[in-house]
């Protein structure tokens, strides 16, 4: 066996009592764990006290008559997680339908369209759990930022691709969707009733610089100038270097080149304000214009602005790199990360995560996640994402199916254990190409099946997978407790559905036992209405006919219900438990005038016939 | 109508059926509150929902605001069928076999259970569910998979009339075809009529297709002429039928690739007929409306939808011939129109009131269209 790569998580039971052996058996999603009488070695058997430990009495021989089920995800049962994995349903197999055929660059921005469309469901749902504002959902709120955090990454880095230049645009965004505060902060300065004067104002202006946000830096910055008009002309200095910052537009014609060389042109000019002290009487402008610069240890100083070490990478890079490479990237995050954080913090799982990430380790980035969340999601549906972007290389795993189909199946078999979520499951189960189809198999026989309706729906299902096996067997449940019920004509429309004979033929002799038994049939309304249905099995035929026969019989038709009589006789489908019977029907046509003389002398010679054949057998 | 004018809402519950509380026939008013039940879960409930539509009319767009949830309650068991009762109560039916009267008092917006019948569908030693309901006020009937017809009168302890072994298969739907008479469907393909009048335990009429005997899900009742009458079942087939006339439907259109859950016709332009299926569509049938000039003469008709039936004649009786009897099975001079987007899971139940449109899916998703051309 492989070695593990975390320790394995330990769960309390608490109401399991101290001391006591658990019995346990795995479930599809779930285990179920119960207390045994063992006793481990170790233990005084006179005492039932642990030689070892402190003591703790039992009686003897009692035992706890609880089962306990220990389950992993408890996310599918939180009813606003539940649109979460409704609605990613629902672009995933809009994903799947996705031409093959079609030019990459067309397929790039349609990815690309997808996983916007991800992300805004996450974060969809992390606005309504912020809503309800239990202190429960903190947790599952905050699982949620992250996870948006890290598809929003991937997104950048692996599906969108960007090259140097834009690849920092990107990166700025990204940081700017999830740091929020900032706004917050500002609405409260600007809506205070002198902004300029707030104990807030400068962090949101530094704030507002350390994103790259020139233009609402340099509004908050006008409230401040008009205040002190003996420092105007400072304040138009640092204007003119946040306005003249350049930025590069992907759409237009400037090079790579070109704008490295201005960008290095104006980091020259404000290089020089520095030095000049042009800003050393207003320590405020001071520090913004080192930042400017790129200075490392003026961003350090504001570790409580930039609150993350991704943050600090993304400006660091603002400032000393906007031409940055892909490939470059990890370099400047591992730094990034060690000079931000504490030598002796230990970092936590996102911040591997994410740093996986800036080294394009795609793998990496998802076996991390797979182990730090306790629910498939997001690594399925992330994996599927990037192998339809052609990212995954195609290694097989030990297990023989790919590292997509493996993950959809897992979680796809998650929601199968659900009693409402299990049809989103059959869509994931399809896109499988390898497995999916055995997984459905064994899975769906497991549905219970309450009611007809959700029947016909398991059935459809079935059916639309060509799962003849799967078909038979539950229209034989549906049709056997039908029966058991004594709802005759609802077994016989599921052995129809089925197309199932020998179930037809049970029927049909229930009701040839009823009526030797009443002399009458039940339930005529569904023999004399069956139409072709009839000619399912023989037994249903010479059913059906037999009270075609008593009808016309009923009617004085005697011609007719002779003929039938003797077309009944001879085609022998008749049980031998009938022949008798309609022998003895036989017996008053024979004295009817009506009967034609070719029909009786026809039913003498088949009475003769079978009298003789009934004796030998 | 475009299909992206309809946004779904997501409700984390399985929508089993939805109906809209009707409107008084006086005003002018478009509907604004719905009811839906949900099937399939650990706790079901009954829900009310609205689109705030109280007379505005400054509303451009088919699809603003999302159905905000007004109340909900516990139900016991699968909803497997919801009417209003008037336009405080619902009768509901259960798969545990109970009928109960849910009140809405929307002053409080709370719930209460008014009334409850319980386990009154059943078999000797279990319960069985109860698939369907019809109400005239005060009058409720329903009818279940224990093949019984049963009839209630709100505010009335105990039964009123069981129907024993009316259908020796499942009952899947009830409708009023006169006051006194009711239409069930059953699982092997058959339509019967049944007078309330009487006392006999057997129909006084019973219709099917010929060929195969396939299930019944659904039944629906034209507005004004009422001898006719629309089914579907589980092939998806929709079958128009004449009570007056035989025994057979006298027009049978394909409409779904699988079962066919509802279908309704539109209860003031009933030229429009609406149906919802397993396979995730939702139709909007529209006949043709009566006119001098054959349709295919006419601009703008989608070309393959024109029939190879004969032409009308000009004027003339033709009012008085439903347009939905063509008597041609194919698809006659109708237009058909999807109206969700594609992909989504079977929608279970849709109801259609005015010029709004509100349907339910297995994708535990609502979708409400508030513009349908009618």
């Amino acid at each position: 066996m492989e070695e593990l790569d975390v320790e394995p998580a330990i769960t309390n039971i608490p109401a399991a009592s101290d001391g006591k052996h658990l019995g346990f058996a795995w479930g599809p999603g779930d285990i179920l764990a119960y207390e045994t009488l063992y006793m481990a070695p170790g233990m005084c058997r006179h005492q039932h006290k642990p030689l070892s430990m402190f003591s703790h009495s039992c009686a003897k021989g009692s035992g706890c008559s609880f089962i306990h089920e220990v389950r992993k995800d408890e996310d599918i049962y939180s009813p606003i997680l539940r649109k979460l994995f409704n609605e990613s349903h629902h672009i995933f197999v809009g994903l799947q339908t996705i031409r093959e055929d079609l030019p990459s660059k067309n397929k790039k921005t349609q990815f690309v369209s997808i996983s916007k469309n991800y992300r805004s469901v996450i974060r969809a749902c992390m606005e309504e759990l912020q809503q309800v504002a239990a202190s429960v959902l903190v947790l599952q709120v905050s699982i949620l930022l992250a996870i948006e955090l890290i598809w929003n990454l991937c997104e950048v880095l692996f599906i969108d691709a960007a090259p140097a230049g834009p690849l920092l645009l990107h990166l700025l965004d990204w940081v700017r969707l999830h740091k929020g505060d900032v706004d917050e902060k500002a609405r409260e300065v600007l809506q205070s009733e002198s902004p300029a004067e707030h104990h807030d104002y400068w962090d949101v202006v530094v704030s507002y610089v350390l994103q790259g946000r020139f233009e609402e830096a340099r509004q908050m910055l006008v409230k401040q100038a008009t205040l002190q008009p003996a420092a105007r002309n400072m304040y138009k200095l640092m204007d003119t270097l946040l306005s003249k910052m350049p930025f590069y537009n992907p759409g237009g014609t400037q090079t790579l080149t070109e704008f490295d060389v201005k960008w290095r042109h104006w980091h020259e000019e404000v290089d020089r304000c520095l030095q000049d002290n042009s800003f050393a009487s207003n320590q405020h402008l001071e520090i913004i214009c080192k930042i400017l610069v790129g200075d490392e240890d003026t961003l350090l100083e504001h570790k409580e602005l930039l609150s993350t070490w991704y943050h600090f990478l993304v400006t660091r890079l603002l400032f000393c790199h906007p031409t940055v490479k892909p490939t470059e990237l990890h370099y400047y995050a591992q730094s990034c990360m060690t000079m931000f954080l504490d030598l002796r913090s230990v970092p936590e799982p996102l911040d591997s995560i994410l740093l996986a990430a800036f080294e394009f380790d795609i793998h990496q980035v998802i076996k991390d996640c797979s182990i730090a969340l306790n629910n498939w999601w997001f690594v399925a549906h992330l994996t599927d994402l990037l192998d339809h972007c052609k990212l995954l290389q195609s290694h097989n795993l030990h297990f023989g199916s790919n590292l997509r189909e493996f993950l959809l199946l897992e979680y796809a078999s998650g929601l199968f254990t659900h009693h409402s979520l299990w049809q989103l499951a059959v869509d994931y189960f399809d896109n499988c190409p390898e497995f999916g189809h055995v997984y459905l198999e064994l899975q769906i026989e497991r549905v219970p099946l309450d009611t007809e309706r959700k029947a016909l729906k398991v059935l459809r299902i079935c059916e639309q997978r060509q799962m003849s096996e799967q078909v038979r067997s539950i229209c034989k449940i549906m049709a056997m407790r039908a029966l058991r019920n004594n709802r005759l004509g609802s077994a016989l429309s599921w052995s129809i559905r089925a197309k199932d004979a020998a179930f037809a033929t049970l029927i049909s002799e229930r009701f040839l036992q009823d009526y030797c038994a009443r002399g009458t049939f039940s339930d005529l309304d569904l023999i004399d209405n069956l139409g072709p249905a009839m000619l399912l099995s023989d037994r249903l035929t010479f059913l059906v006919k037999y009270r075609e026969f008593h009808k016309l019989y009923e009617e004085n038709r005697f011609s007719e219900a002779a003929k039938l009589l003797l077309s009944l006789i001879t085609a022998k489908i008749a049980p031998r438990s009938f022949w008798m019977t309609l022998l003895t029907d036989a017996l008053p046509l024979l004295e009817q005038k009506e009967v034609s003389h070719s029909a009786h002398c026809a039913l003498h010679c088949g009475f003769g016939h079978d009298l003789c054949f009934s004796k030998h057998t | 109508m475009c299909e992206k004018c309809v946004n779904a809402k997501y409700v984390s519950q399985k929508i089993s059926k939805t109906r809209w509380r009707p409107v008084s026939h006086s005003s002018l008013q478009q509907p604004d509150i719905f009811a839906t039940g949900s099937w399939d879960n650990e706790d079901n409930k009954i829900s009310f929902w609205s689109i705030g539509n109280h007379g505005s009319s400054g509303m451009d767009e088919g699809f603003e605001g999302d159905p905000q949830l007004l109340c909900e309650h516990k139900h016991d068991g699968d909803v497997l069928d919801l009417q209003f009762l008037d336009q405080d109560r619902i009768v509901t039916t259960s798969s545990t076999g109970a009928v109960t009267i849910f009140r809405h008092h929307q002053n409080s917006q709370t719930i209460s259970v008014s009334q409850r019948w319980p386990r009154v569908h059943r078999y000797p030693c279990d319960n069985a569910p109860c698939t369907g309901v019809v109400c005239s006020s005060p009058e409720i009937v329903t009818v279940g998979e224990d093949g019984k017809i049963i009839v209630f009168r709100a505010d009335q302890e105990g039964v009123i009339r069981v129907i024993e072994n009316a259908d020796s298969s499942t009952i899947h739907a009830v409708t009023y075809l006169r006051t006194t008479e009711i239409l069930t469907v059953n699982s092997i393909g058959q339509l019967k009529l049944w007078d309330l009048r009487q006392q006999s335990n057997s129909p006084s009429q019973i219709l099917s297709l010929s060929g195969d005997r396939l299930p019944l899900h659904c039944v629906d009742r034209h507005p004004n002429q009422q001898h006719i009458v629309a089914t579907g079942g589980q092939d998806g087939m929709l079958c128009v039928w004449d009570v007056r006339q035989g025994s057979t439907p006298f027009s049978l259109m394909e409409a779904h690739s699988a079962e066919m859950w509802e279908v309704h016709f539109h209860p003031t332009n009933p030229d429009h007929l609406f149906t919802c299926s397993e396979d995730g569509s939702l139709l909007h049938w529209e006949t043709s409306t009566h006119s001098d000039m054959p349709s295919f003469l006419q601009g703008g008709r989608n070309n393959s939808m024109i029939s190879r039936s004969a032409m009308a004649p000009a004027g003339g009786n033709q009012s008085l011939i439903s347009t939905w009897l063509s008597g041609d099975s194919s698809k006659g001079r109708l237009e058909t129109t999807h109206m969700l987007p594609s992909q989504t899971l079977s929608v279970n139940s849709l109801d259609v009131l005015g010029q709004c449109l509100v349907c339910g899916t297995d994708g535990e998703a609502i979708f409400v269209n508030r513009q349908v051309p009618v």
